[in-house]
């Protein structure tokens, strides 16, 4: 079982204005097959947390530790982190035109397992998956991304969680725009991938309704660039009946 | 007469830390955005117009339309390129000296090997003035009048009459030192209603001025696939001019990977009504290498379609490629349905791309035209992404420069020459990785 360790995380980014600090101190730890929901206004750093967390190159990392079963991830390539086990599924997946889903998922899968997935199984695994997820079949010849709809990115990023299998899976934003019936399907992959292996997740999340659906074990408030308040799932309730208010108050 | 000329948006794009240098002739930068350290992420930017109807008003370029450009097959009546003149701006004269000068083709400085297909005559030979040689190709500058006064006899490949061959003419045309001077003349024929491909594959090196005469008969469908596959160290400068007949389709190819200094023009003329040009071109442009290419399509009748798509990635110091498309479409053009395409990806610091579309209309009865030109840094959010999946850097760059050349290559209908270019895109890529 994996464990993801942050602690006191600061990091900033560069922006025309000067360098900026977003990340102010973050703590969390996330085991296997625990669901952390992480919850917080626009603006607070959530995504910057989530590409930390994965190393996009935008954000300098200032202070702090992050470690996965003791492992140094800081000091991981982008794609060495991926292939230790940490999967972000994107807020905004970006489009790769030329390259199809088909030719990206074994791509990828032959990456992080270290080898070729056997033909015959992968592409029953492709296709399962696909079913699972309601995705036309079509899908696995267009090009990445493009031309997706919103929730199409989103079930395509799910899809790829199902088939990698990470260790630890920091889901950004994976409910927004979502429809119910989308909702109920991304959230169904979720719950599968829980079933079916040791993942511990990062969900993070504006809005309560994708919990009903994908059970929290604790949620985090996140504000002004930290963990402003932790607690279990009946937190998520006060939020939804209070906002964010009390917080945004209390870090000003 | 009213003539409305679109100048597409101009640009220009090297990459230096970041910075972004604008076009030149007043024309907005395209993809001026600020970067932080090179690696915030900049998109490829899309200048896309569609026009349907000429605009009113004075013709801004009327006194420079591509229509008035002199051709003639005299020396005296073309003057040598200077920098000055628009069709040679930006290419880098000093280095095509030797092919401004009217000189002869040294012995044996350039092998031509041709494969004829079955069901084709063999190869034979046009003397200057034998028609149908000069019928397509009058040349409007200097080079290719030089090309065309010395090259006593021309090649002349022919498809018959209602002929379908299914394999390929095959040109193999061979440089034998990066110090040597030839000039070549071919004219590529495909009689009425028959089908034919010509693959002219250039390789070795030279100082080579040439011309590619294509006679697209009625109702014939023709391929031209050019590969410029030269050594480092080889001159090229080339004039391909097209002549379609009623109803007839050319497929025209270019791909230059390899040379020092490679200029292609491609003239595209519809003569009759209800043909067809598609118009395809691929560059890899390496350190210290110039790679231009110009277009002119020609509409000067009615119901006729053009398609133009062309592709370059950019890598190294001094990498530098030029892309010029004129689209002309004259008044007699009525039903003309025209669209031209320019991407350029620029890989790494210190290469640059020029990219300029150019869209003149007389006439107000046309289908549709419009065209698109960008150029854009490689794209940094597009390799996180892979990279966050697992997907090592290295391969994760070939995946997207493949990717952007995939759609082009897929247009190229001989399998050996798809896999080729595949193979040579991976080791340009390869090249410059490590
Ligand atoms: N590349 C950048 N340049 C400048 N500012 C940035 C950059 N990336 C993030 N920021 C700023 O950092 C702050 C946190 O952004 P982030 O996207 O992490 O917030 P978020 O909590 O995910 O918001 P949302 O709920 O809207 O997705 C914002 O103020 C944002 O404008
Ligand atoms: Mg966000």
């Amino acid at each position: 079982m994996s464990v993801l360790e942050i602690t006191n995380l600061h990091a900033t980014v560069d922006t025309p204005e000067g360098t900026k600090e977003i990340l102010k101190g973050v703590d969390l730890t996330i085991r296997g097959g625990e669901t952390h929901a992480i919850m917080g206004p626009n603006g607070s750093g959530k995504s910057t947390l989530a590409y930390a967390l994965a190393g996009h190159p935008k954000y300098q990392i200032t202070e702090g530790s992050v470690t996965l079963d003791g492992e140094d991830v800081l000091e991981m390539s982008v794609d060495e982190r991926a292939r230790a086990g940490v999967f972000l599924a994107m807020q905004y997946p970006v489009e790769v035109p030329g390259v199809t889903v088909s030719n990206f998922l074994r791509t990828a899968k032959t990456a992080v397992d270290g080898e070729a997935p056997s033909l015959r199984t992968w592409v029953k695994d492709v296709k399962g998956a696909m079913d699972d997820l309601r995705m036309d079949p079509v899908f696995a010849e267009r090009n990445v991304n493009e031309g997706f709809s919103g929730g199409e990115k989103k079930r395509h990023e799910i899809l790829q969680m199902q088939l990698l299998k990470p260790s630890i899976a920091i889901l950004d934003e994976t409910d927004s725009g979502l429809d119910v019936d989308a909702l109920r399907i991304v959230s169904e992959g979720v719950n599968r991938a829980k079933e079916n292996t040791e993942v511990g997740i990062m969900l993070i999340t504006h809005y309560t309704r994708i919990l009903n659906y994908v059970k929290p074990d604790f949620v985090h408030v996140f504000v002004n660039g930290r963990i402003a308040e932790q607690g279990g799932p009946e937190l998520a309730e006060r939020l939804e009946n209070e906002g964010y208010d009390r917080f945004l108050a209390a870090a000003n | 007469m009213t003539t409305s000329t679109t100048e597409g948006t101009e640009t220009t794009q090297e990459r230096s830390d970041g910075e972004i240098v604008g076009g030149a002739a007043g024309a907005a930068p395209v993809a001026a955005r600020a970067t932080i350290d090179g690696l915030a992420p900049v998109a490829p930017q899309l200048e896309d117009e569609r026009l349907t109807l000429p605009a009113d008003g004075p013709a801004k370029h009327a006194a420079t339309s591509r229509a008035a450009r002199p051709r003639s097959f005299e020396l005296g009546d073309h003057p040598v390129p200077t920098s000055k003149i628009e069709e040679w701006r930006f290419t880098p004269l000093r280095r095509f000296t030797s092919l401004f000068q009217d000189d002869a083709t040294e012995d044996g400085a350039v092998d031509h090997a041709v494969t004829v297909p079955e069901g084709a005559p063999e190869a034979s030979t046009l003397a200057i003035g034998e028609a149908p040689r000069g019928t397509a190709l009058v040349p409007e500058d200097l080079t290719a009048a030089i090309a065309s006064a010395r090259t006593e006899q021309a090649l002349h490949l022919v498809a018959p009459r209602n002929a379908e061959l299914a394999e390929p003419f095959r040109v193999e045309i061979t440089g034998r030192g990066a110090d040597r001077r030839a000039n070549g003349h071919l004219v590529l024929e495909t009689e009425e209603s028959s089908t034919a491909t010509f693959v002219l594959n250039h390789t070795g090196s030279a100082q080579y001025a040439q011309n590619v005469e294509m006679i697209v008969g009625d109702n014939s469908r023709m391929t031209v696939i050019a590969l410029q596959d030269w050594d480092d160290d080889a001159l090229h400068i080339s004039t391909h001019h097209a002549k379609l007949g009623r109803d007839a389709k050319l497929k025209h190819i270019v791909v230059s990977l390899g040379g020092s200094a490679v200029r292609v023009n491609a003239i595209g003329e519809f003569s009759a009504p209800g043909a067809e040009l598609e118009n395809t071109g691929l560059y890899f442009a390496d350190e210290n290498q110039f790679l231009e290419h110009r277009l002119f399509v020609d509409h000067a009748a009615p119901n006729c379609t053009s398609d133009v798509a062309y592709k370059g990635a950019l890598q190294g110091q001094k990498a530098r490629s030029v892309w010029v498309g004129d689209v002309l479409i004259r008044k007699e053009a009525e039903g003309t349905s025209t669209y031209e395409l320019n991407r350029n990806l620029v890989l790494t610091e210190g290469a640059r791309a020029d990219s300029v579309p150019n869209l003149e209309i007389e006439t107000g009865e046309i289908e549709g035209a419009g065209h698109a030109a960008a150029t854009g840094r490689f794209d940094d959010e597009q390799l996180f992404y892979l990279r966050a999946r697992g997907i090592p850097e290295k391969e994760a760059r070939r995946l997207v420069v493949r990717g952007f050349f995939a759609e082009l290559i897929q247009k190229i209908d001989v399998p050996e020459i798809r896999e080729h270019l595949f193979e040579s895109i991976e080791a340009e890529l390869t090249r410059s990785m490590n």
